[in-house]
């Protein structure tokens, strides 16, 4: 999977969020991935996460092999 | 979904105070991030069960939808879904996971 195509998919649910990706290997099926958003405030980081795995609409743990993730809501 | 698999799932989580699922066994993990929970526990001195999600087809399935979660290793505490890896790691590093255990009463070997 592209990092593009995680990044579209992340914004497309998310459209204020920064979005970082790194391809952890070069292999193009580990990647981490840092999202900031504001819709984040106030929800707990496992619900931060459940977000940003339903913005990938189940490539995760499929698909995806290996998304490193980080989410924070800003300041 | 299946009400068997899930009372399976709610029974392991009620009756042990910290369960890890995972891919393998804590002595033996089978996957790098199931790992890293499982080492996170041992060096915190907490007792846990592991559940070997590779041998339980049921539950391998089942835990993802039961916490709304596509991954594993997942991690429960006194029945409170608390994260994957990166959650573990994150929590772990600033120690919030200790400050976790301690509120929810789970002996720690720094306690």
């Amino acid at each position: 999977m592209e990092a593009s195509e995680i990044e579209r998919l992340i914004k497309e649910a998310l459209p204020d969020a920064e979005v970082r990706i790194e391809d952890l290997r070069g292999d193009g099926d580990h990647y981490s991935a840092y999202v900031r958003s504001a819709a984040f405030a106030g929800k707990n980081r496992v619900q931060q996460h459940q977000m940003v795995y339903a913005a990938l609409q189940g490539r995760m743990g499929g698909e995806l092999h290996a998304l490193a993730l980080q989410t924070a809501a800003p300041e | 979904m299946d009400n068997v698999v899930f009372d399976r799932i709610r029974d392991e989580i009620t009756e042990n105070d910290v369960v890890v699922f995972m891919k393998g066994t804590p002595v033996f993990p089978q996957c790098g991030f199931s790992s890293v929970v499982a080492q996170v526990m041992t060096t915190l001195g907490v007792k846990f069960k592991g559940i070997n999600v590779l041998e339980d087809p049921g539950i391998r399935e089942g835990i993802k939808s039961f916490s709304n979660w596509p991954t594993i290793p997942q991690l429960y505490v006194k029945g409170e879904f608390i994260g994957g890896c990166d959650i573990v790691r994150e929590m772990y590093e600033n120690g919030e996971l200790q400050q976790l255990m301690s509120e929810k009463g789970v002996q720690t070997q720094a306690a």
